[in-house]
């Protein structure tokens, strides 16, 4: 294909505050039906920048399957209870707290750090923020990821689950603050981001 | 953050009444005026004009860091956002198609036994990525107040009528030319409580999803020649007057249908794409829509 003409992106908004009655779907956060040989949760809280619990966020998260392969079956808003679309959609409750039931991910690549993407929505929030939650168990593929090596210590924690003793997840966002969850710009390089102290979002 | 900021914001939006730290805003606190947010915003912008003046970059995106969407002041990340190469999944999207969505959902006006209240009309467009390809075969989600400013949620509470034969919520999958259609009614300017007598330009909240998660976005259209627009946070929160514009439909007369409904355009442009494309994906030929 020859080289096409760049197109500047249109601008995201936030989500605002009534997203309620049209986003959340039947099922949307099941991703396979819980109880499911291999299912576990994935659950966290997202918090504000005084520590609050933010009552509307909505959550996205996009995964390969416990073998690592990318599916892409259609069917992510029909939940048909045998496919595996690697898709789901939590709204958090007044508390906070969003959950998700879905399998392990596995590493894409022999070696590769597991990790499931993630896109946060909320009020107040101008514009969605990707990020990853990494599995906690491989200390080897975490330590060769080039994100996560990428990062000092303490903002590296932000993206590795805890395992619950049930076998699930926890995983908390901090939009802001103290522990404040690293969040992904996927465009441009590194010397982009100078540019963008107290600035755009991207 | 100071803590006053914070209680200013358990009240700032519609909350539903049952939590506790909802209610409503005490008299006698110093009530912010429109006057009061224009001047941040303008001063904003004006900073911005200068910044683009002495040779900065044009922003294409909201801040996220901006006060006068009170809301956003403990919302929003204090740290640049990360640098990182997409990798494997985020390289690929989730795939959605016709059995997900029926073809009758991107009419918001046939939802219920009768007719909406208001204007009718038709909102379409193309989705492209930012190489100008086609986004072929991906969701559209979109909601919207009702031609009254009245959103149909619970914790909506602007006294102005519900429709009953009004939800406002549709969805479509884009064509192999990327395009989307869905007829609807013209949504009402709401009032929102950011500060005293705020009040949203009418806008169609749009969710889209690209051919990679990299270029997931949400966002709103308006409506051009809106009054609103300069005493808005949220619109305003895109400084720079091209971007802003990026986000206003035009008027279409041969999107307009005769004796049926008004014609509005609006193309969508994602971020370009990560992962290099065999040449059937490219032109759309995956998926669904074999």
């Amino acid at each position: 294909m020859s080289n096409p003409t760049k197109l500047v992106p249109t601008p995201g908004q936030t989500v605002g505050p009534f997203y309620g009655y049209a986003l959340p779907y039947d099922k949307d956060r099941e991703l396979l039906a819980p109880g499911s040989p291999g299912s576990i949760r994935l659950q966290g809280t997202v918090y504000d920048g005084a520590g609050h619990t933010i009552p509307d966020a909505i959550l996205e998260i996009w995964q390969p399957d416990s073998e690592g392969n990318i599916v892409q079956q259609t069917g992510s808003l029909v939940r048909d209870g045998y496919t595996f679309t690697g898709f789901g959609r939590s709204a958090v409750g007044n508390s906070g707290v969003y959950t998700f039931t879905t399998v392990n991910p596995g590493p894409t690549k022999p070696g590769g750090a597991a990790f499931i993407s993630v896109a946060v929505f909320a009020r107040g929030l101008m514009n969605r923020l990707f990020t990853r939650v990494y599995l906690p168990e491989d200390q080897e593929a975490l330590a060769a990821d080039p994100l996560l090596s990428s990062l000092d210590p303490e903002r590296r924690k932000t993206l590795i689950a805890r395992r619950d003793a049930d076998g699930g997840l926890t995983w908390d966002i901090r939009l802001q603050g103290e522990g404040e969850t690293v969040f992904l710009n996927f465009e441009g390089g590194p010397a982009f981001e100078g540019a963008a102290a107290g600035g755009a979002a991207q | 953050m100071p803590q006053e900021t914070n209680a200013q914001l358990e009240t700032d939006e519609l909350v539903p009444a049952a939590e506790p730290k909802a209610g409503h805003a005490p008299l006698d606190r110093a009530v912010e005026t429109q006057a009061d947010l224009t001047a941040e915003i303008n001063a904003l912008g004006d900073a911005y004009a200068r910044a683009l003046k002495d040779g900065a970059p044009a922003e294409t995106q909201p801040r996220l860091d901006y006060a006068p969407y009170r809301s956003s002041i403990l919302r929003h990340p204090t740290k640049n956002l990360h640098h990182a190469d997409p990798e494997t999944i985020e390289l690929y999207s989730p795939a959605f198609g016709h059995q997900d969505v029926h073809a009758l959902e991107s009419d918001l006006t046939i939802q219920h036994n009768g007719e909406p209240q208001g204007e009718r009309i038709i909102v379409a467009g193309r989705v492209l990525d930012g190489d100008g390809r086609p986004v072929a075969g991906q969701l559209v989600e979109i909601w919207q107040a009702n031609s009254s400013g009245r959103y149909i949620h619970k914790r909506d509470q602007h006294p102005a009528p519900l429709d009953p034969n009004f939800t406002g919520v549709g969805r479509c999958i884009t064509g192999a030319d990327g395009s989307y259609s869905f007829t609807t009614i013209k949504p009402g300017a709401y009032p929102w409580k950011n500060h005293l007598n705020a009040w949203r330009p009418a806008h169609i909240h749009f969710s889209l999803f690209g051919r990679e998660f990299t270029q997931r976005i949400v966002t709103q259209m308006y409506f051009p020649g809106d009054q609103l627009f300069p005493l808005d946070p949220i619109y305003q929160s895109i400084v720079d007057q091209d971007a802003r514009d990026r986000l206003v439909a035009s008027y279409d007369h041969d999107l307009t249908q005769p004796e049926w409904a008004l014609g509005y355009k609006w193309d969508i442009i994602l971020t370009g794409s990560k992962r290099t494309w065999t040449e059937n994906e490219a032109l759309g030929a995956d998926g669904d829509e074999e």
